[in-house]
């Protein structure tokens, strides 16, 4: 298949450039993960479960219906349930290779002249005792469930760990039903205030969620964390996740100013859900595998989202994670600058100098949000040894702290002589606290491969290119 | 400025090979210290398979080298080699037509007369050994002393049971020489270290590294890929590869073409190697590299068609232009050996390289004659231009 621009992502960003450049006679190939357009932010539940109410569970949900009508009444063709695993850059444009079919193993490939990288961003969740106990579920997972299942995930829950990710997870969990026994949130309140400039328009959403939390009677458990969490028939305090086979509650305490446990503070909270999530990261694994330069963990773009590899834009949370606004102005100004160069012109910022406005103080507030909401200094301390930490390969944080014995002393060495990364994941659930618990400079997994890939479909790509090269050049 | 530090012997790269003269260099009683500019197993041995292969070399000094070396690992394979998932699995080379493996025969019966265990394994008894292997395979030859290590476990566990002081995240940018050309120590970003002897096994930096001892050794890199798949459970027993030599018989060049590499692990993952194109250090992703192991590996193991591969790494292998690895004494700077050069079989050639060099620090005789390995034997290119 042949287009003019790929857009890889079908969430805010991805969805804002898709119209953008459509709208000014780009071809344009919109590809996603999932079944339906909209990406995290955005995610539906499916047809099948008639939700009458599904702009409950949303807010900006004007913004999803402007988008959706959009793109239906646009030439901008959908390939949903594809999973790109790679991209090519090849003479003459791009390959972006996808898998699709019920098991991911019919390939499909996409030649473009430009690729718009809108990849999103996925969720940071550092280890504790107790972690890997089923009933423990990441925030943004809890929150898919209830955007697109609209299932309940337990009678009680804790919701805990840091971010702005919490306050709408809890919420939504109790409007859904469920008893929330605790926002357990590591930050300071009192950080965000020194940001108060930043964060003003942010302010009148955060006390939307503050009305909610306090109607619902959420109690907020600011500077507290999981210290642990409890498996079934062993609730005793000292039996983190060993014996149970379910989560029966978790152990929480205060931290002080330094992030040390206050002693004495330590409590049981019965319940059968914890939602915990320590923040976003943004996803780079097809920007680095086409040699994109990264800033830090985010695709290095210029003030048209251009990366450094010619034909290639980004936008979105792989830029910087900075919420739905932010990628819609990201996306939008990348539409317009793919649909200008791919004229042979060069555009004109005046023309998107509100989404401009709009990027710039997000980015603002983005940073802001950042430096506020950071995992408490000391949380390695309480990561026991017999701690699962990489849980693709069940690699214990006693392992990890042995291969640094053994002469490790980056996260590369550290995955050679633990194992920890070295699985189906490929290091993303357990990068950071990998990191954190060696003290090792976090990088970003740099795996060539964004998913796995069926050998018959690297082979089947050795044969086709074969065939090329005998027939001489197309 | 600190005191500076005293040893009998300063090895340069905590890889596997500087690992293994580590080893044996503090069994023969002197006083090691390792230093590297990254971490134990950064560079070539983190990127490597870790096969210990007898079965892919030509009758010569490299194959003497290998048999040593295997005896070597063997007798390691309790402590440390245990902790390095050592697995004296074997190796299967199989033909894949009938000419293939008349010369797959021929090559095998150079190798019994050198010394290598090499049993004919007719078509009718590959399933016997390799239950998954394609159909339609003409046979095959079986290497019992074929054996594999996880390579980054080994050169740690081989560090760690050596005992020398390990110093990483250091930098040597000078071999030290006293006026009279003999070497007294290593500069390092972090300090002076002094001793009589250095030795580089700074794998493809060696080059480098000779330089900075004023001397010139042309290790060059050349790029492979590995592909690795989703951990299986044990499906694949040996080390297999086909074997097919290049058409013309009548050159004793006996130049072997071979399809990648498969093997299981001991972690469960399947290991597809590797590849060889000399680019320089790129490391970036070489989507048709990767496709041809694939393609290898599937027509082998049909099966693994649909399994998934989860990632693959790049490596560099050193390799010096005569493919023979630099072992021994550098004459133009005594107190200088050289352990470096080994291409793509460092894992496997490592334990005979440290014996080589312990013996040789030790002014012992050493147990293979070290003259192909001499680190001198390049002429260096202003001479060669020199009339």
């Amino acid at each position: 298949m042949r287009t003019d621009l790929a857009v890889i992502g079908a969430g805010p960003a991805g969805l804002a450039a898709a119209l953008a450049a459509s709208a000014r006679g780009v071809r344009v190939v919109l590809v996603d993960a999932a079944p339906e357009p909209g990406g995290q932010f955005y995610r539906q539940p499916a047809p099948g479960l008639r939700a009458r109410h599904p702009e409950a569970l949303h807010h900006q949900w004007r913004a999803w219906t402007r988008l959706r009508d959009g793109l239906a009444a646009s030439p901008v063709r959908v390939l949903a349930d594809h999973h790109v695993w790679c991209v090519e850059r090849e003479s003459g444009g791009l390959t972006v290779h996808a898998l699709r079919g019920p098991e991911q193993e019919r390939s499909v490939e996409v030649r473009a002249a430009a690729v718009l990288l809108a990849t999103g961003g996925y969720e940071t969740v550092l280890p504790f005792p107790g972690w890997t106990l089923p009933g423990v579920v990441t925030a943004g997972g809890a929150q898919a469930m209830l955007k697109g299942g609209l299932v309940v995930a337990g009678g009680t829950a804790v919701v805990a760990g840091t971010g702005p990710l919490l306050l709408p997870v809890a919420t939504g969990l109790a409007a859904a039903g469920v008893r929330v026994a605790a926002l357990v949130e590591s930050a300071d309140p009192r950080r965000l205030l020194r940001h108060a400039g930043a964060l003003a328009r942010k302010l009148p959403e955060g006390a939307g969620y503050a009305a909610r939390l306090l109607r619902h009677g959420v109690p907020v458990l600011a500077r507290h964390t999981v210290l642990r969490a409890h498996g079934g028939g062993t609730s005793r305090p000292g039996g983190a996740g060993r014996g149970g086979d379910r989560l029966t509650g978790v152990t929480v305490a205060a931290l002080d100013g330094r992030g040390r446990v206050r002693s004495g503070t330590e409590r049981l909270l019965p319940c059968d859900t914890l939602a915990v999530g320590h923040g976003m990261l943004p996803h780079t694994d097809l920007a680095e595998g086409l040699g994109c330069r990264l800033d830090g963990r985010r695709v290095a773009v210029d003030a048209e989202q251009r990366t450094d590899v010619p034909g290639v834009w980004a936008a979105g949370e792989s830029t910087g994670v900075g919420g739905a606004a932010l990628a819609l102005a990201e996306g939008h100004i990348a539409g317009r600058s793919i649909a200008a160069r791919l004229r042979g012109t060069a555009p004109d910022p005046g023309e998107w100098a509100p989404a401009a406005g709009v990027r710039a103080r997000m980015r603002s507030v983005a940073a802001a949000l950042e430096s506020a909401w950071a995992p408490p200094a000391r949380w390695t301390d309480r990561v026991t040894d017999d701690t699962v930490v990489c849980r693709c390969e069940e690699v214990t944080a006693g392992a990890v702290r042995e291969a640094l014995a053994l002469g490790a002393g980056d996260t590369r060495t550290v995955k050679l002589l633990s194992r920890a990364g070295m699985g189906w994941c490929q290091g993303r659930m357990c990068g950071p606290a990998v990191a954190g618990l060696t003290g090792c400079e976090p990088t970003p997994s740099s795996s060539p491969f964004a998913r796995p890939v069926p050998l018959g479909v690297l082979a089947d790509g050795h044969r086709a290119h074969e065939d090329r090269t005998e027939e001489g050049p197309s | 400025m600190s005191e500076p530090l005293t040893c009998d012997v300063v090895v340069v790269g905590a890889g596997m090979v500087g690992a293994a003269c580590a080893l044996y260099a503090t069994r023969a009683g002197l006083e090691v210290t390792v230093v590297d500019r990254g971490h134990v197993a950064g560079g070539t041995t983190g990127a490597g398979e870790g096969n210990l292969l007898v079965s892919d070399k030509a009758p010569g000094p490299e194959l003497e080298l290998a048999l040593l070396s295997t005896r070597l690992w063997a007798r390691e394979a309790r402590e440390p080699g245990a902790a390095a998932e050592y697995e004296a699995k074997g190796g299967l080379v199989v033909a894949e037509t009938p000419e293939a493996l008349d010369r797959l025969r021929e090559f095998a019966g150079t190798q019994r007369a050198a010394g290598v265990s090499a049993d004919p394994v007719p078509a009718d008894r590959l399933h016997d050994l390799e239950p998954r292997l394609a159909a339609g395979l003409a046979g095959a030859v079986h290497y019992p002393q074929d054996a594999q290590v996880m390579p980054a476990l080994a050169a740690a566990h081989f560090l760690r049971a050596s005992g020398a002081r390990l110093l990483t995240g250091r930098e040597v940018t000078r071999v030290l020489r006293a006026p009279d050309g003999t070497v007294r120590g290593v500069r390092t970003d972090r300090g002076d270290l002094h001793a009589p002897a250095v030795v580089n096994a700074a794998g493809t930096w060696g080059g480098e590294l000779a330089e900075r001892a004023g001397v010139f050794l042309p290790v060059l890199p050349r790029r492979g890929f590995v592909l690795v798949t989703e951990p299986l459970p044990p499906r694949i027993r040996h080390k297999v590869y086909a074997a097919d030599y290049v058409a013309d018989v009548a050159s004793d060049s006996a130049a072997l073409q071979t399809s990648p590499v498969v093997e299981g692990t001991a972690a469960g993952p399947v290991l597809i190697g590797a590849s060889r194109e000399r680019v320089g250090f790129d490391r970036s992703l070489s989507l048709p590299a990767v496709r041809a192991l694939a393609a290898g590996a599937t027509r082998l193991f049909p099966f693994l068609s649909r399994v998934r591969a989860l990632r693959t790494y790049a490596g560099f292998r050193p390799y010096l232009p005569d493919h023979l690895p630099a072992i021994g004494p550098d004459p133009r700077a005594p107190g200088l050996f050289h352990a470096c050069g080994h291409e793509g079989a460092g894992i496997g050639l490592a334990t005979g390289t440290g014996l080589l060099i312990a013996q040789a620090l030790t002014g012992r005789t050493p147990g293979l004659d070290l003259t192909p390995f001499r680190p001198d034997r390049f002429p260096c290119p202003a001479q060669e231009a020199a009339p």
